[in-house]
C-alpha cells in the first residue's frame, strides 16, 4: 500500500471587468462626482435621497426629480476598521461611515480618514476629499475627512442633471482570488493521468465506470470508490470538424475533435484526433492517446490501425 | 399563500454535515453526499421516490459558474428529475419546495443546500453580492458592514460590547451539545475585527451541507413519526442601500413574521434566528417579540457554525429536529441573506400532541 496522495490545490483567480450602462440618474450622479458635484433625487413625498435611485425604495414610483446636495455631512453610524482589506478605499485604518450629507434625508456609505476610532463618533461633521484622479465612479470621493464646522441648513437645489461628455457606463473590475481544490475522485484521476494512466471508478451499484470519476454515480446519487483503470485504446462514439482556429490554440483547422469511449469506461471522453487526416475520421476509428513530453494529459488520439469498433459495442455510450 | 396553506406540509427528515473550517480532500458532491443519504435513510425513501428536489448554493463561493449542477450527481439526476435551484440560502429552496407542494404537483420533496467557503476569502466574495454601482467598488466586507449596524444599535442605547459577548458566550455554550457546531464551548471575545464587532461577534468560517425532507398530509405521517408541520412561511426584502434603511430595526422580519402566524397562537417555546452577528440577533429579538421565556438557538446558530448558503436552512432543520424529537411543540425558523439582515424568510412549525 502506498500513502495516499496529499489532496490536489491550486491557484484559481476569478477576474471580471463588468461593463454597466447606466440609467440616467445613476449617469447624472456618477457625473456630477466627476465635476466635484452630489446629487440626489427627489421622491413625491419630498424626501432627497443620496446616493440616488431610479426608483422609489418605497412607493416604486420612478423618480427623475435631481438636485445639488453639498458635499459636507453627518456621520449617521461608524464603525473603524484597523485592518483594510484589499481593494477598499484607504489603505490605512480608517472608518466606514454612512453620511447624510448637507441637504439630504438618506445616508451614503463610505471611508472616514481619522486617526484612530476615538476621533470618531456618530453625529460628527465630515465632508468629502476629492479624488485627484476622477473618473465617474463612487471612487471620485476618495474619502471623507473630519470638518470642523456646523451645518449650514441648505437645502438640496434644483438641478438639471447635465454635464459636457456625461458618463453613460461603469466598468466593474472585481478580482477574487480562490484555492481550488478538486476533492478525492479527481486528484485521485490527475495523479494517476501524470503516471499517463486513465483510472475511472466504478459504480457500486450500477458498474458504470465514470471517467473523469466525481466521486458520485449521478444515476444512483452513491458514492463511487473502486478505481477501474481503463483504455488507453478507445472508439471513437461521435466527432465534430473544427474549422475556425481558437485564439492562442497552436492547432492547424481543421481538425477532428471527438468523443472517445476508452476500452472498460461507461462513457465517453473528449478529445482531439490526429495522425489522419480529418476528413477520414469515422464514427468506430479505433484510437490511443498520444502524451507530449512531460505533458499531465493526452495531447490527442491517434488511430491505432485496427478494425473499426461495430456499431453495437459503443452505441450506448453516444 | 403565506398563511392557511391549503395542504398541510411538515418537514419530516433533517441531516446536516459537521461545519469544518477547511474540507479540502471532499469536492461538494463528496461533502453533500452523505448528508443526502442520511436524510432519505431517516424516511425510507429513494431518490426516485422523491416528487421535487431544490437546492440552494453559490457560484460566487466556489467560483465556478453552474457549480450546482456538479452536486446534482449526488442525488441522482439521471434519468432526468423534477429540479430547481436558487442562488440563495437552502431556506428559499425549502420555500420553493413547500409552495410546489401547496400547488398538489407532489407530495414529497428534497432540499438541500451546501457551502464551502474555505477556497476564497468569504469577507471579500460577499461584496461582489453589493449593488455594483456604488457599493461593490468599495469593497466594504460583510463584517464591516455588520459593524455598522452593532454601532448604530449601541448609539441607540440597545444594546452594548457586555450585552454582545453576552449573546456570543450564550450561543457556543448552547453548540456543546452540537456535534455538528464549529465552535463550542467559551472562547474569548479577542479583538476587534471591525470595531464595534469582535472576533467573538462573528461567525466561524466554514464548510458544511444539510438537507431536509418536505411532506404533505398523511404521507408525512408515515414517515415521520412527529411531523413538524409548517403553519406558515413567508420572506421579505428590504431596500438595498443600507443608508435609506433604520438598521437597529427589521421590518422585512416583523411583515415576514405576521405573514407567517408568528404573532397568533401559542408562544414558541424555541426559535432557531439565523443572527451570523451576535448585534443581529439583537435586532430580530426586537422584530420577533421574543422574550426570555423562548429558548434561542440551542442549537448554538450561526455563531457556532455559518456554512454560508446552508446555515439559513440549517435554522429550519433544527427547528424541526426539537419537535421531531419531542423536545419543542411550536418553534419559529428565520433564515436571512445579504448583508445587515436584508432579505428575510420566517417560518412557524408545530407538532402535534403527542399520542401514546
Amino acid at each position: 500500500m502506498t500513502a495516499t496522495p496529499a489532496t490536489l490545490r491550486a491557484p484559481l483567480v476569478v477576474e471580471f471587468p463588468f461593463t454597466r450602462s447606466l440609467g440616467p440618474v445613476q449617469a447624472a450622479f456618477l457625473t456630477g462626482l466627476r465635476e466635484r458635484t452630489v446629487l440626489g433625487v427627489r421622491t413625491e413625498g419630498g424626501q432627497v435621497l443620496v446616493p440616488p435611485v431610479e426608483y422609489d425604495p418605497e412607493t416604486a414610483a420612478e423618480l427623475r426629480e435631481l438636485v445639488e446636495v453639498d458635499a459636507t455631512g453627518t456621520v449617521t453610524t461608524w464603525a473603524w476598521n484597523p485592518d483594510p482589506r484589499p481593494g477598499q478605499p484607504l489603505d490605512t485604518p480608517f472608518a466606514w461611515v454612512l453620511v447624510r450629507l448637507d441637504g439630504a434625508d438618506t445616508a451614503l456609505l463610505h471611508a472616514l480618514d481619522a486617526p484612530g476610532p476615538e476621533h470618531v463618533r456618530t453625529g460628527m461633521r465630515v465632508r468629502v476629499r476629492w479624488a485627484a484622479e476622477r473618473t465617474g465612479a463612487i471612487t471620485d470621493i476618495a474619502c471623507f475627512e473630519p470638518y470642523d464646522s456646523e451645518r449650514d441648513a441648505a437645502p438640496a437645489r434644483p438641478h438639471d442633471g447635465l454635464f459636457d461628455e456625461p458618463v453613460t457606463g461603469i466598468v466593474a473590475a472585481a478580482r477574487l482570488d480562490y484555492t481550488y481544490s478538486p476533492g478525492r475522485a479527481q486528484t485521485d484521476y490527475l495523479h494517476a493521468l501524470a503516471e499517463h494512466k486513465t483510472v475511472g471508478e466504478r459504480c457500486p451499484s450500477c458498474s458504470k465506470v465514470y471517467v473523469p470519476p466525481r466521486g458520485a454515480c449521478p444515476t444512483c446519487g452513491v458514492a463511487t470508490t473502486e478505481p477501474v483503470e481503463v483504455g488507453p485504446r478507445g472508439t471513437v462514439t461521435t466527432f465534430c470538424i473544427v474549422n475556425i482556429k481558437a485564439k492562442n490554440l497552436d492547432i492547424e483547422v481543421p481538425y477532428v475533435y471527438a468523443h472517445i469511449a476508452l476500452d472498460g469506461a461507461g462513457l465517453a471522453l473528449h478529445g482531439r484526433i490526429g495522425g489522419i487526416p480529418y476528413d477520414q475520421v469515422r464514427m468506430g476509428l479505433r484510437v490511443e492517446p498520444v502524451w507530449s513530453e512531460d505533458g499531465r494529459y493526452p495531447d490527442h488520439y491517434r488511430p491505432t490501425g485496427e478494425p473499426d469498433a461495430d456499431y453495437d459495442t459503443y452505441k450506448e455510450l453516444l | 399563500m403565506s398563511r392557511d396553506p391549503s395542504r398541510d406540509v411538515a418537514i419530516v427528515a433533517f441531516a446536516q454535515s459537521d461545519s469544518l473550517r477547511r474540507t479540502d480532500d471532499l469536492s461538494e458532491v463528496e461533502m453533500l453526499m452523505p448528508v443526502l443519504h442520511d436524510v432519505l435513510r431517516q424516511t425510507g425513501l429513494k431518490t426516485s421516490d422523491i416528487g421535487f428536489t431544490c437546492s440552494g448554493s453559490s457560484d460566487y463561493l466556489a467560483g465556478r459558474a453552474f457549480s450546482f449542477t456538479m452536486a446534482l450527481d449526488g442525488v441522482g439526476a439521471w434519468p432526468p428529475i423534477s429540479e430547481s435551484h436558487v442562488e440563495m440560502d437552502g431556506a428559499w429552496a425549502l420555500y420553493e419546495a413547500w409552495v410546489k407542494i401547496l400547488t398538489g404537483e407532489t407530495d414529497t420533496a428534497l432540499v438541500y443546500s451546501y457551502g464551502k467557503s474555505s477556497p476564497g476569502s468569504v469577507r471579500d466574495v460577499l461584496t461582489r453580492q453589493l449593488d455594483p454601482y456604488y457599493l461593490a467598488p468599495l469593497w466594504p466586507d460583510s463584517v464591516a458592514l455588520a459593524a455598522l449596524q452593532a454601532q448604530a444599535l449601541i448609539d441607540a442605547g440597545e444594546t452594548d460590547e457586555p450585552a454582545l459577548a453576552g449573546i456570543a458566550a450564550r450561543s457556543r455554550d448552547a453548540a456543546v451539545g452540537n456535534p455538528h457546531a464549529q465552535l463550542r464551548g467559551a472562547r474569548p471575545q479577542g479583538d476587534h475585527v471591525v470595531a464595534p464587532l469582535r472576533q467573538g461577534d462573528c461567525p466561524p468560517i466554514g464548510d458544511g451541507a444539510a438537507a431536509v425532507i418536505l411532506a404533505a398530509g398523511d404521507r408525512a405521517r408515515e414517515l415521520c413519526e412527529r411531523p413538524a408541520w409548517i403553519r406558515g412561511m413567508d420572506h421579505r426584502i428590504e431596500a438595498h442601500s443600507l443608508g435609506v434603511r433604520d438598521l437597529t430595526d427589521s421590518p422585512s422580519t416583523r411583515l415576514a413574521a405576521r405573514r407567517a402566524g408568528a404573532f397568533d397562537g401559542a408562544p414558541f417555546d424555541t426559535a432557531e434566528l439565523h443572527a451570523p452577528f451576535t448585534s443581529q440577533e439583537v435586532v430580530l429579538r426586537k422584530a420577533l417579540k421574543l422574550d426570555e421565556t423562548v429558548r434561542v438557538n440551542p442549537s448554538g446558530g450561526a455563531l457556532a457554525a455559518n456554512p454560508v448558503m446552508a446555515a439559513g436552512l440549517i435554522r429550519l432543520g433544527e427547528a424541526a429536529a426539537g419537535i421531531h424529537r419531542g423536545e419543542s411543540d411550536r418553534a419559529l425558523a428565520h433564515a436571512t441573506s445579504g448583508p445587515c439582515l436584508q432579505q428575510n424568510l420566517v417560518a412557524v412549525l408545530e407538532g402535534e400532541p403527542h399520542v401514546r
